[in-house]
């Protein structure tokens, strides 16, 4: 890698150091400056040392509320933490205060472009790369991570493995497929294992304050895609996603109006509310209400499933609650064969009551 | 403008699939056109019915075995004007052919057929692999702006805006000029069905077949599945009589409500 400019050189030299027992990491380094030093003159020389062990690259889910950790990077933390004993660097493009972050983050890196665009994202991780090798490059399976990771594998040339609800080992790993109704057990063979992890499947991280100071990365912006606006719900409930309790509801509920009756039970368990595809295509709900395999997966305590069918598709987005009611009136609707506990009753009828007798 | 759209042939989305010794069982399985990118063919052929967008053709993409050739019958019969099918038997459900030899394979036909292509179009996702990564990784392999989870795509001046989903809700973003590359999500639009005129206009359409082997790719997944295998079963459910009894399940049985 070279640059000229008033007649002075930079190059870059790449040693790969196998560690010796009779020298420490640092020692090495110290050999090499004093080589480079010697060598010096009118060249200046960076010397980058990949070494053998492992360290993972975490990039931190945006949040709207920059005072604390999206749940999902907490859950992506404790993703990283089965993959190796080696240090976790945590990438955001948002100002992280080290003290709302889990002890196990040893390195912070604040981007100075703060928009989520894949393209900006990708550089940031190339930039970061440049500086630092890591053996893995970690991001939530969100719709944030399925839109930046791939690009990002791809920029550097590694393919990449999505979705992943289990780490056998650092390069294990469990995913599922055909809608979760099979899954496959995948082994990377590659230097870097670049990678999304579902959310759901990993406990969230303890927030117990890192002592990593918060290091500068500067990313060139970028001219492919422009930010231009952003249409989103807001709510009071809990986060979809992350919630102990979801009532959802599908075709069954028949308009949008019907859905206070869900609300109403929502407020009262202090769940948050989802929606079948059904009902987002109807337009009873907006579209970030959805469960399903195009939609959010979810995986809470308590799952109530109103005036939904249960096809596979919606299937694979909550068969991982802890339990499942189902309330329909269909007893054949293929939920009830799936729920822990199946009400066939009318849900105009059971609903208020529920609400009102929990 | 020239529209690249790639099309898989997957197990249909109604299909209940079953594990074999070798991963999925596909024999005697239906077969169809993922959904998402029915949609990307859906969008393609209405850029193009749309005058303003200035679409000079659209030539649909199928990687796979031979009956790679019905599925882009039924683009060509949605409106695509041409097909190219790149031959593979490697399965292309996450067990042999992964995105990342499916992007390359991509690139290379962009790069070596079609140099002029503005516009990639696949589906977000295919239904069998569920990965989402061959339009992403394309736009990251050429240098391409990219959409991703599109929801709405508008032609303005020599870019599109582009609305699509996210966690939160939608976002839009524009690409200033092309060739881009823009995955399709559920919303866009609603496929149509192929009349029985359009069918037989099919059938005389051009389809070009190259060997995936011939580009030069490594084809060998990087990530080798070691094992297929059906989740594990949840226990049986139980009827419930009414709220009271619900109620009573859920506080004292399940020990999820106080």
């Amino acid at each position: 890698n070279s640059e000229t400019s008033n007649h002075s050189f930079q190059f870059e030299i790449h040693f790969k150091v196998v560690q010796s027992p009779k020298f420490n990491q640092h020692q090495h380094f110290k050999m090499l400056s004093t080589i480079a030093r010697r060598g010096r003159q009118q060249l200046s020389t960076s010397i980058s040392i990949r070494s053998a062990s492992t360290s993972t690259l975490i990039i931190a889910e945006p949040t709207n509320d920059a005072s604390a950790l999206a749940p999902s990077t907490l859950a992506a933390i404790t993703a990283a933490q089965k993959l190796h004993s080696g240090p976790i660097t945590l990438m955001s493009n948002q100002p992280i205060n080290p003290a709302t972050v889990p002890s196990s983050i040893s390195h912070i890196l604040n981007t100075n472009q703060t928009d989520s665009l894949a393209e900006t994202i990708a550089a940031s991780v190339q930039q970061a790369v440049a500086a630092k090798s890591y053996s893995h490059i970690l991001a939530p399976a969100t719709k944030f991570g399925s839109n930046v990771i791939p690009r990002t594998a791809a920029v550097l040339n590694f393919s990449p493995v999505m979705d992943i609800i289990e780490i056998l080992s650092e390069d294990t790993f469990v995913r599922p497929i055909y809608a979760g109704n099979a899954l496959a057990k995948v082994q990377s063979t590659q230097d870097v294992k670049v990678l999304t992890v579902r959310s759901t499947a990993f406990e969230k991280a303890e927030v117990d304050g890192s002592s990593a100071s918060v290091e500068d990365l500067h990313v060139e912006p970028q001219s492919m895609t422009e930010f231009i606006s952003a249409n989103v719900s807001k709510s009071n409930r809990p986060e979809l996603s992350s919630a102990n309790i979801v009532i959802s509801g599908g075709r069954g509920m028949k308009n949008g109006e019907n859905f206070a009756l869900l609300e109403a039970l929502a407020d009262k368990l202090d769940g948050a509310v989802g929606a079948s595809r059904a009902a987002v295509d109807a337009g009873y709900v907006p579209n970030d209400l959805q469960v399903g395999q195009t939609g959010k997966v979810v995986a809470p305590d308590l799952y109530i499933a109103v005036g939904i069918s249960g096809a596979i598709q919606h299937l694979s987005g909550m068969k991982d609650s802890k339990t499942i009611v189902a309330i329909n009136n269909d007893p054949d609707a293929p939920i009830m064969q799936v729920a822990d506990y199946a009400l066939c009753e009318d849900l105009f009828k059971a609903v208020p009551e529920l609400t009102e007798k929990v | 403008m020239k529209i690249l759209v790639g099309v898989k042939r997957v197990v249909d989305y109604a299909v209940k699939v079953r594990v074999g010794s070798h991963g999925v069982e596909l024999k005697n399985v239906k077969m169809s056109l993922n959904p998402f990118c029915e949609i990307a063919v859906e969008e393609a052929v209405r850029l193009k019915e749309n005058k303003g967008a200035g679409v000079s053709e659209i030539v649909a993409l199928s990687i796979g075995p031979k009956q790679c050739q019905e599925t882009l019958r039924t683009a060509l019969a949605m409106g695509c004007d041409r097909g190219i099918h790149v031959q593979t038997d490697l399965r292309g459900d996450y067990m042999e052919l992964q995105s990342d030899a499916v992007a390359k394979l991509f690139q290379k036909i962009i790069e070596e057929k079609e140099k002029d292509a503005d516009l990639v179009l696949v589906g977000k996702q295919s239904i069998d692999s569920d990965c989402g990564h061959v339009g992403p990784m394309l736009a990251g392999y050429m240098s391409w702006p990219q959409a991703t989870f599109a929801a709405k795509i508008d032609v303005e001046g020599n870019g599109l805006l582009v609305e699509r989903e996210t966690d939160q809700g939608t976002e839009t973003i524009r690409i200033p000029k092309l060739p881009a590359v823009i995955s399709c999500d559920l919303r866009l639009n609603e496929p149509r069905y192929a009349t029985l005129p359009n069918i037989m206009k099919a059938k005389k359409k051009k389809i070009d077949t190259f060997q995936a082997e011939d580009f030069g790719i490594d084809l060998e997944p990087k990530n080798k599945v070691l094992e297929v295998f059906e989740p594990p079963a949840r226990k049986e459910g139980i009827f419930v009589d009414d709220v009271n009894q619900l109620i009573d399940k859920l506080r004292n049985e399940a020990g999820v409500i106080p």
